[in-house]
Formats: structure tokens, sequence, C-alpha cells
């Protein structure tokens, strides 16, 4: 069926612009998934609310045509997976089962966040159930898949890693130093976010989504913030909105530049960490001036934004960009000429285009392996109509193309910054948030810096929250790294991690 | 090669002077005598993230920088606990890393010193206690100083980590 069969009789969703639902059966579930990957679309995202008999399962999906919400009420026989259709969905899934307790049809059930520190019968995420008493202590034996053959051997990482890292597991299986298959075992920064959003008003939660994955914070937050204004029936001053985007891009850049120097450092060119980790100081500070805050934690909030830019800050933001952006093509160049690089970068790690389709590559490494679709270009909300941002790219999927589109990104989010600074709206900076009523669900989102952040949102009675799933592209890009690192040689796994740069904190929740 | 080596001597060098060691910051007060004596002032220094939001990491990061430079104080973050001297732990301790942070702590040849870094990991912050969560670090290993802040800045954290190996309560650290 065409997807505007699907959205004609769906409903918009309050929150972000474009997004509509629909309640579905289980053989529509299954139909509009692969009537959206039909269309060359992708799942946003996969959830639960409530258990199974009371609850719903509920996939976001993506099209040119707009964004929609399929929700199938849960039933005790379970739902039908959408593995097939959407690889990404897998993961998904195995964590709904973990925290909702509800079971899909696909054949992997292997628990995916619980490991061994609670019982398999308790699911955090059904309504009123107390937590349980704490396991005694013990390793999680977990089923990886075997790779069998003569001369094949496992290399088993983590979850303690030997950089400064988040925690997970990595299971190599290799020949020689060529890896035959990699296997990730994530979860183990899983600490309860999201039976801790229940606990929490729905006034202040924003502070939690902020720190969902902290390198992400002003997208997590502004994407509460349009979830819960939706709800509320309320806009945020467009001040405020365009500050949100300048929030946004000053992420973008403050992460990029760290990739690039840390894509540097492990390609044994120490130059680069040294550069580019001076130009993202500079940039933090800047935001601290401006903000009061390095990372721009709780500089969203719903509403608006805590404080107005001051002219101070303004000036201030204004001289550090332009200087970064001044020394950025000098960089460049050096990284473009070093020999060593180039040897390092080209070819490592690729993930051919058709490839990414079909797994559902996101974000800016979805969009180094041609996988346009980008929030703030297809489905943007204000500002960035009127920036009219633009698209960045490439079709070669490997290191080299990562780092590419990085520079190119850093480029245009300079031009936002400097857009956003000349034509700031003025106004007032925040208004106050009615409280929604209960029932119902917002939806959020946002193009960070890693890629889309959806965050879904229901309200609960008096100011509280029912659920909220916070939904970071690294879902989607975790498994696509197990197959960039096909045929690649193990020494070469840093390098091509850190390419991607995946959140482990925001997937584990 | 040319170019590089302009831009190097156009940036020269721009490190900054470390705040002095801060007494407050310290919670548990043995081993410093005897770790000064044995290490001098080169440190190894195993970062273990417990189940962190990643914004601690960023800002230890930071201390990587040439503004921070922590390597010219004579300290440097190495790939095992075999090699350290100290741990520096954040997070809230979520259960699924909790053996392996305590595994990591038991593969630290002592003596040995703990920072635990950032609210979550001095109080548990905002994912506190829970199913999934043991809360701060000093729950399940034992913590020599504790740096506050959400997340604390690049200096705060070297002043903790400056104030774990001070010989002496107000003893000023040299960092020529």
């Amino acid at each position: 069926m065409a997807l505007e069969d699907w959205f004609a009789p769906a409903t918009a969703l309050p929150g972000a612009a474009g997004v509509r639902t629909r309640r579905v059966s289980s053989g529509q579930w299954l139909q509009a998934a692969h009537d959206f990957a039909a269309a060359n679309g992708r799942l946003l995202a996969l959830w639960a609310s409530g258990a199974p008999g009371a609850g719903s399962v509920r996939a976001a999906l993506a099209a040119n045509a707009g964004v929609l919400v399929t929700e199938l009420p849960l039933s005790a026989a379970g739902y039908p997976g959408l593995g097939d259709v959407f690889p990404a969905a897998g993961r998904m899934q195995r964590a709904v089962f973990d925290l909702n307790g509800a079971v899909c049809t696909d054949a992997d059930r292997r628990p995916w966040l619980r490991h061994a520190a609670w019982p398999a019968d308790f699911h955090p995420l059904q309504d009123g159930v107390p937590a349980p008493e704490a396991e005694p202590l013990r390793h999680d034996d977990y089923a990886f898949v075997r790779v069998e053959g003569e001369g094949v051997h496992e290399i088993p990482v983590g979850p303690v890693h030997a950089g400064i890292i988040e925690p997970g597991h990595f299971r190599f299986s290799v020949v020689g130093e060529k890896v035959l298959r990699l296997e990730e075992r994530l979860g183990y920064t899983h600490k309860g976010i999201e039976r801790r959003f229940t606990e929490m008003p729905l006034l202040e939660a924003h502070r939690l989504a902020a720190r969902v994955s902290g390198d992400s914070a002003a997208a997590f937050s502004w994407a509460y913030a349009q979830a819960l204004e939706g709800l509320a029936g309320i806009e945020a001053p467009v001040r405020a909105a365009w500050l949100r985007a300048l929030c946004l891009e000053l992420e973008r850049i403050a992460n990029h530049l760290g990739d690039l120097g840390a894509l540097g450092n492990d390609a044994g060119f120490a130059f680069g960490l040294a550069q580019f980790s001076r130009l993202k100081e500079q940039l933090l500070r800047a935001n601290e001036q401006a903000f009061g805050q390095r990372y721009l934690l709780d500089t969203i909030v719903p509403g608006g934004l805590r404080a107005d830019l001051e002219p101070s800050g303004t000036a201030c933001l204004r001289g550090c960009v332009a200087g970064i952006a001044a020394e950025l093509p000098r960089l460049r160049e050096v990284y473009d000429e070093q020999a060593g690089l180039r040897d390092r970068f080209v070819g490592a790690g690729r993930v051919p285009a058709q490839l990414a389709q079909r797994l559902g590559l996101c974000g800016l490494a979805g969009r180094a392996s041609g996988q346009a679709f980008d929030v703030r270009v297809d489905v943007p909300c204000v500002p960035y109509g009127e920036l009219a941002a633009r698209r960045c790219g490439s079709t070669d999927g490997d290191v080299a193309a990562r780092v590419t589109v990085r520079f190119e990104e850093l480029c245009e989010s300079f031009r936002l910054v400097q857009c956003i600074l000349d034509g700031l709206p003025s106004g007032v900076h925040r208004i106050a948030v009615p409280l929604p009523p209960a029932g119902g669900l917002g939806l959020g989102l946002i193009e960070g810096w890693r890629g889309p952040v959806l965050l879904a949102l229901e309200p609960g009675a008096g100011g509280a929250i029912r659920r909220c799933h916070p939904h970071d592209p690294s879902w989607q890009n975790w498994p696509v790294l197990e197959h960039a690192i096909i045929d690649n040689i193990v020494p070469d796994f840093p390098l091509i991690n850190k390419s991607f740069n995946l959140s482990y904190s925001g997937a584990d929740l | 090669m040319w170019k590089t080596l302009r831009q190097i001597a156009r940036v020269g060098i721009i490190t900054e002077t470390p705040a002095p060691v801060d007494e407050t910051l310290r919670v548990r007060d043995e081993l410093q005598a005897q770790i000064l004596a044995i290490l001098g002032r080169a440190l190894c220094i195993r970062a273990v993230d417990a189940g962190s939001c990643n914004g601690c990491e960023l800002e230890i990061h930071a201390l990587n920088n040439p503004i921070y430079n922590i390597e010219g104080l004579g300290i440097r973050f190495v790939a095992s606990p075999r090699h350290a001297d100290m741990l520096l732990v954040t997070g809230p301790v979520s259960r699924n890393m909790e053996l392996a942070l305590r595994q990591t702590y038991a593969a630290t040849p002592d003596p040995k010193l703990v920072v635990a870094v950032g609210d979550c990991g001095c109080s548990g912050g905002i994912f506190g206690e829970g199913y999934a969560s043991r809360g701060r670090v000093a729950n399940v290993i034992p913590v020599d100083v504790a740096v506050p802040g959400c997340p604390p800045s690049p200096g705060r954290i070297l002043t903790g980590i400056l104030t774990a190996i001070a010989a002496q309560r107000g003893a000023a650290v040299s960092t020529a």
C-alpha cells in the first residue's frame, strides 16, 4: 500500500513537525514496516509502554513522505517482530522484552539490557512493579555466536577498555589478524533511565534527558522540550527556537572537532589530537562564557532557554567560531596531505551504500554511506526551514568518508551559527509551561550530532511521567559496526570504532 | 611536513598552570606518604567508566589537551589496571558494571588510590540507586578523593588527582 494511504487516516502527534500516528492490527504493523522499507524508509525507533495485555508497542517509521508512529496493542501472545524488514529492530525488541516483558516472534530471544543483575521475571517498565532484591554478583553467561573452523580464535575485549571510553564488550572471531566476525555485547551502562523517568516530575525531567548521553545534551533536552511543549499545547518563543538551534550546532561543532582529533591520534598522528582538542577547548570555554555551561547541559529547558544569550555572549561565540572556522582549512589541508593518515583512513571499515540502506545506518555515519536523511533538512523544525540547512554526504562509506563528512558538517555548522547570530529574533527567551493532561503521546525529533534523536513522552496524572523513551541513533548504528569491521584487521578496530563514535550510555539507558 | 611544523610553531606553548590541591575533596586519608615515596610524582591512571552518561569522560579527555597538558605533570593514562597507581572512576556504578569494577580494583597493584569523578560518582547523582544502579562509587570500592560536578571541569578533576597524591594536608604541588 502506498505511504500516503498509511498517513491519510493517521492523526498528528504533538511535538515535532510532520509526525503522525495510527493504531494498527498486527497484520498492518508488519505491512506498514514493509511498505516503508520498500519506499527506502527507515526505522527511527521501536519501544513499548506497559505490560502485555495492557500496553502497546510502537514503531516510528520515516520516509520522504514523513514520520509515522504505528501503535500495536500488546497481547499476551506477543507481537510480530520487524527484524526481517529492519535488522536494527532486533536489539530494540530484545530490550522491549527485558523492560516490558513483551515477546516478539523473531528468533533471537537472548536478553539484551538484562545481564545477571536482576531476575529474568522482573520487567522494570511494567506499571507498579517493585524493584527486586539485589541478586548475588555473578558473571553474565551470554550466548555469543561461535565461529568454527581451522585457525579461528576468539578475542574478547572489555567491558573495561584500554582508552578513556565507555564500557562494552566486543567478541572478535579472527584468523590471524583478520576479523571474520565481531559480536557486540552492550548494556553495561544500563542504569535504569527509563524507570527513573517515571519517578520524576514532567517539568523537571529534561535534566535526566540531557544526561541520557552527555555528549548529546542539547539534542536530547531539545527533543524532550519539543515533546512536552507539544503536549502542553504551547510553542517555545521564536527567539528560544533560534537559540536552541545555536546550542545544537555548537554541540555538533564540539563533537566533530573532538572526533577529528581522536581519529588523527588513532592513526598515529598526535598532531591532530593536539590541534583539534585545542580548538574544542576554545569552543567549550566560549560556551561557558555565553551559556554558563561547557556542554550546554540544562541550557535548553521546557518553555525556552534557562537564560537568555547576552550581547557579550553573542560576541564571544561569534569571535570563537570565526576563529575556528579560519583555522579549519589549514588543518584539513594537513589531514588531506598526510600520507600516513590517508593510508589508514581510505578503505578502512567500509559500509557500502546498499548495505547501509539495508541495515538502516543513520545520521552522520549514514550520510557518509549515501544515506541522505537529516532531520534538519527533511522534517525541519523552527528555525531550520528558514536557515535552509544543507545536507552533507559521501557515498564512499569508509573511515575517510566519515572524516570528510565531519569536515563538511563543521563548515555548514559554522555557517548556521553565523546565520543564527546575525538573524537572532528579539523577544522573550522563555515562557511558562502549563501541565499537560494525562494520557496521549508527544514526540520530539532532533538531528543531534550523531544522528536523529527521538524522544517519546507520555504524561501521567498530576504532572507525573507515565513513560519516556529517549532514543539515540546508536541503537541503529551499533549493529552496522559489526559489518564495517569484517575483513579488516583487529588493530584497525579502534580507528573504525572511533569513526562511528557511538554512544554506549545513549543506547544502554 | 612544513605546514605541520608551521602550525605547531604558530600555536606555541599554551599550557596553563593547574590550581593548587583542595583538601576539602579528600574523603579518606591513608596511603599518601607511601604513594609519594614509591612513585615520586610520576602517576599512572586507569580511567573506569562504571556507568556514566559519558559527560565526565569528555572532561577527562580534555585533560589530555595541550591547555591542561596532564602528561606535562608526569601523569598519564594507561591501558591496564595492572599498570595503574590510581583508578579514576565515573558514573553511578551500574549493576551490570559492578563486577567489572570490583575486578578492575582487585587487578590494580597496591598501594592504590581511587578518585571518584562527578556528581554520580560522589552521590549517585540524578540516576541515584535502583534496580540497575548501585549509586556512588564508594558503595562498591573504597574512594580516597571525590570530585563533584556535572561534569566537573578539567581543572577540578586535575585538582582532585593532585589532592590524592599530595604528601600532606596543605602541601603545595609543584608543577615545574
